[in-house]
């Protein structure tokens, strides 16, 4: 059926870098799980169709032949009337079992098995961690971590702009690995479940709060592939996609040498501007770039948040959620008990976004967030929106909070 | 004849207005109750999956992504629990005393509460929508209908809403399936032996033990969930050495066997269906049943083939990939007693017998692609891609809703004694096949060509193949217009009226009452041969 109709809708599929020949395949296969997967998925779908032809062929003959207005007698038996009949009519059954256990049965079983070897000849460990809604991508042993998130412009979404070839598909970071080496993915999330899904690589596996699962790749051919999280995770899941971009040995150790060179300039660019007092007007323009790419997905924009989820950073506002948010914030000082939000005191500001608000959506950002990035927002925050506290946060404000977290 | 119109002299005695409805113990009143409930709810959720498509017809927002996950979920718990379980319900309390020749159900009281318990389950999954316009919490549910923790954990009060209405449907659900197996089981005319039972009585027997079965974890899950939101519990937090992937398993224990709870149903009704408008007997009555058997027991042990993704240990991926994919055997052996029994028919095409052809059709689909994605590996391809999306559809609209609707007409002249209009049947079963695979189809391939499900928003390879499914989408939803207007015709009184056997190839207890039956079926029990 499924083939069948296939062959009609292949116009309409528009064409993508990614895509296969045919509309009923999977985007080309590029490990060995997903050319599997292909073969099995050709074999399945090329069965299931010639059982549909033909039961719906058997069933049309049926129809246009045993009818009434053509003078049909009805015959009048309710089961097999001979051993032999008896016999026939088990054969679509021992078929349909043949296929289930044989035909679909024995490779299932190898491919589970192939599956399930993560370990075994694998050269390189990846930690790739889920939260809402980016991903985060660790390459232990190399040192090498950072966020991966959306950069298709709100406008874009919002149909202000025209829309890029890769809308929604897009990252300012995408995970880079080597080609020709089996790679172990190790998933996890921060909040809630995810599922890390490129389907190039025939690679779909939940990121589960809590938990470690893992999974393998062993990509054959250099290119970017694309992919997204395929488990709901809350308002943001259509915006948190899932790019890797696939690299020969050399280029791969290229980017490791520049991509340390440049964790190692960021520690010494945190060091050099923690040292530095700014003005409020710096802060304000740095910190409504760093609002815009890491918060303005909840708290929107407009700093208004979502009513009942995501709070407004605007004071004044009237704000009700869940008991246990609404305590959080209540302890924190950013609420009066008339429900309405207010700015609370710097040093718990600070923490929050150091810390995140465990048991809330809100996470922590210390480590993403320079001292610089976290000072700049806040004071974007506090004077924005309608907040004019004049609050001006120094970096080395959060350099001071970051050390008294650290004491037992 | 004189006993019957004895009966409609009772008639005058019925109480009038509200009060006749609410305090019903009558399984005609009761089960019409069920059917107009769960047309109401099949409008709701229709609305809801229109706004669905309205989203999807091209890659940009028309709701904030909150509504729009509002949206699918209501969607989802609506049509399961509102739409299709009522009406299959409905049908077994009005048709399951007439088929074997009892005045009522065993416990009418009981009966009563069991429905009543569902309009204010129905007002709690909605309200919230309604509530948020006033400023109160975030709207209703917005977790799927799968209600996956951590996420539903972290939800707003649309999440215990949901809880409440689970509640309340789980009540009603245990108490007409307690209900149901009493009357079965005391309430048979004499000589109708359990192998002599009408099929569609057989199919009910066996979901009413599956909702027993599997409806208490669902509830205690729930009940669960709510601790974690609002006790401080654990179940499912990882940080208090809870496991989210319980939840997963406690849903599924439910939610798999749930399919077969919609779907059998409709799997009973088919045969008669057939069978009277082939003029021939059912083939395979006893194969079917035990066919019944055999997936009402399969259903409960293969639950984790929906969590092929969630890193199961290679052991449990094999085992619950092998037991899923034996459900295939008994559920060919339904299909093969149903083109059995239309084989050397003498076919007539009324609009139930296009239906059931269609449920078919439809369900063959839905059955040939899910075996499919029984394969554990593939299904990393298929799991939560609109492949998925198309192929429960197939399953659960082209089964049980096609079933329902198939059953609808069977029995609207039995039920009202009314002729509805064949000609806009007809239509409506045409429309509801195009618009049906034109929503359907392109969902297959979306899928493949990896569309995640749950998201209103799509990268542009998908653009055309979603506004396709969209356009589907109309002319289906549309076409249910057309069954709303036939039923409200006949309703109104207008049509012929139909005779006590309503089809000419109508077999059974049933077709030997008038139409419309008298208040209580059989006073005097029928004997059977």
């Amino acid at each position: 059926m499924a083939l069948l109709s296939g062959l009609g809708l292949a116009a309409l599929v528009a064409p993508d870098a990614a895509q296969a020949r045919y509309p009923w395949e999977f985007p080309t296969p590029v490990t060995p799980v997903a050319k599997e997967t292909l073969w099995v998925h050709n074999i399945f779908l090329t069965f299931i169709s010639i059982v549909f032809v033909v039961v719906l062929s058997i069933m049309l003959y049926s129809l246009f032949f045993h009818r009434k207005s053509r003078g049909a007698k009805a015959a009048s038996f309710t089961a097999p009337r001979t051993k032999l009949q008896f016999a026939l009519s088990t054969i679509p059954f021992l078929i349909l079992a043949f296929v289930d256990y044989v035909v679909m049965g024995i490779p299932a079983y190898h491919a589970v098995l192939a599956m399930a070897n993560t370990r075994a000849g694998s050269q390189m460990v990846v930690k790739v961690t889920g939260m809402q809604w980016k991903w985060q991508y660790e390459y232990p042993g190399l040192h090498i971590k950072y966020l991966s998130t959306i950069t298709t412009p709100q406008a874009q979404i919002h149909d202000q702009a025209p829309k890029n070839k890769h809308f929604l598909r897009q990252v300012n970071h995408p995970l880079v690995l080597p080609v020709n080496e089996k790679i172990r993915v190790i998933l996890a999330s921060k909040d809630v479940i995810h599922s890390w899904w490129v389907p190039a690589f025939g690679v779909k596996e939940d990121s589960i709060p809590g938990f470690l699962r893992e999974t393998w790749v062993k990509i054959d051919k250099p290119g970017v592939y694309r992919g997204q999280c395929a488990e709901l995770c809350g308002v943001g899941h259509a915006f948190m996609p899932v790019v890797v971009d696939a690299v020969s040995d050399d280029q791969f150790k290229q980017w490791v040498a520049k991509e340390q060179a440049r964790e190692q300039a960021a520690k010494a660019q945190q060091a050099a501007a923690t040292a530095v007092t700014y003005t409020e007007a710096q802060l304000v323009t740095m910190g409504q770039k760093v609002f815009t790419a890491n918060c303005a997905a909840c708290h929107q924009a407009s700093g208004m948040g979502i009513p009942g989820t995501f709070p407004p950073i605007a004071a004044g506002h009237a704000f009700s959620a869940a008991p246990n948010m609404i305590a959080q914030l209540r302890k924190r000082g950013f609420i009066t008990p008339g429900g309405k939000i207010v700015e609370g005191p710097v040093a718990s500001h600070i923490n929050i976004v150091l810390q995140g608000i465990a048991g809330t959506p809100m996470p922590p950002f210390g480590a993403s967030l320079s001292n610089l990035d976290i000072a700049s927002v806040i004071t974007f925050e506090r004077n924005s929106f309608g907040n004019h506290t004049g609050d001006i946060v120094q970096p080395a404000q959060v350099q001071a909070a970051r050390a008294a977290n650290q004491k037992p | 004849m004189n006993a019957a119109h004895a009966h409609e002299a009772h008639h005058d005695e019925l109480p009038r207005g509200i009060t006749r409805w609410l305090f019903t113990t009558n399984h005609k009143d009761i089960g019409r109750l069920y059917i107009g409930f769960s047309v109401i709810m099949f409008l709701v959720g229709g609305i809801l999956a229109m706004l669905i498509r309205t989203e999807l017809l091209r890659p940009t927002l028309l709701f904030p992504p909150e509504i729009y996950n509002q949206i699918i979920t209501v969607h989802g718990l609506v049509m399961v629990f509102a739409a299709v379980m009522p009406a299959t319900t409905g049908l077994a309390n009005y048709l399951i005393p007439m088929m074997i020749g009892a005045p009522d159900m065993a416990l009418p009281r009981l009966n009563n509460w069991g429905f009543w318990l569902l309009p204010p389950a129905a007002v709690l999954l909605v309200m919230p929508f309604f509530l948020m316009l006033f400023g109160i919490g975030n709207g209703a549910i917005d977790t799927g209908w799968t209600m996956y923790a951590p996420l539903s954990v972290q939800g707003g009060i649309g999440v215990d809403f949901a809880i409440f209405a689970i509640y309340l449907m789980g009540a009603s659900s245990l108490l007409s399936s307690i209900n149901i197996i009493v009357t079965i089981f005391n309430m048979r005319a004499p000589g109708m032996t359990m192998m002599k039972l009408p099929i569609f009585v057989w199919s009910w027997l066996i979901t009413a033990f599956l909702l027993i079965a599997v409806f208490p974890p669902l509830v205690a899950g729930a009940t669960m969930l709510f601790a974690d939101r609002h006790f401080g519990t654990h179940f499912f937090n990882a940080a208090g050495g809870g496991d989210p992937v319980l939840w997963e398993h406690l849903f599924w224990f439910f939610g798999h066997p749930e399919v077969y709870i919609l779907l059998l149903p409709t799997t009973g009704i088919l045969p008669h269906i057939l069978s009277t408008f082939s003029r021939k007997p059912i083939y395979g009555y006893k194969a079917q049943v035990y066919s019944f058997w055999a997936i009402g027991a399969l259903s409960v042990v293969v639950w984790a083939h929906h969590m092929f993704t969630s890193g199961m240990p290679v052991a449990a991926q094999l085992y619950f990939m092998y037991a899923t994919m034996a459900i295939s055997i008994p559920v060919a052996v339904l299909f093969y007693c149903w083109f059995a029994t239309i084989w050397q028919g003498s076919m007539t095409f009324e609009t139930p017998m296009l239906f059931a052809l269609g449920y078919i059709v439809l369900f063959g689909v839905g059955g040939l692609t899910g075996l499919v994605l029984s394969d554990a590996v593939a299904d990393q391809q298929y799991h939560n891609s609109y492949f998925l999306v198309a192929h429960f559809h197939y399953a659960l609209f082209g089964g049980p809703v096609m079933g329902i609707i198939a059953a609808t007409y069977y029995y609207l002249p039995k039920i009202t004694g009314r002729m509805y209009s064949e000609t806009l049947g007809k239509w409506h079963f045409w429309q509801t096949l195009v618009g049906f695979n034109l929503t359907f189809i392109p969902q297959f391939f979306l899928g493949i060509a990896g569309m995640p499900r749950r998201i209103p928003d799509y990268a542009l390879q998908f653009a055309h193949l979603n506004m396709l499914s969209s356009i589907g989408a109309y002319i289906l939803g549309s076409a249910q217009l057309l069954l709303v207007y036939n039923l409200i015709q006949v309703m109104r009184g207008v049509g012929k009226k139909a005779t006590t056997q309503v089809w000419e190839g109508a077999q059974g207890l049933e077709f030997t009452l008038s139409s419309p039956p008298p208040y209580h079926s059989f006073e005097t029990q029928p004997v059977i041969q």
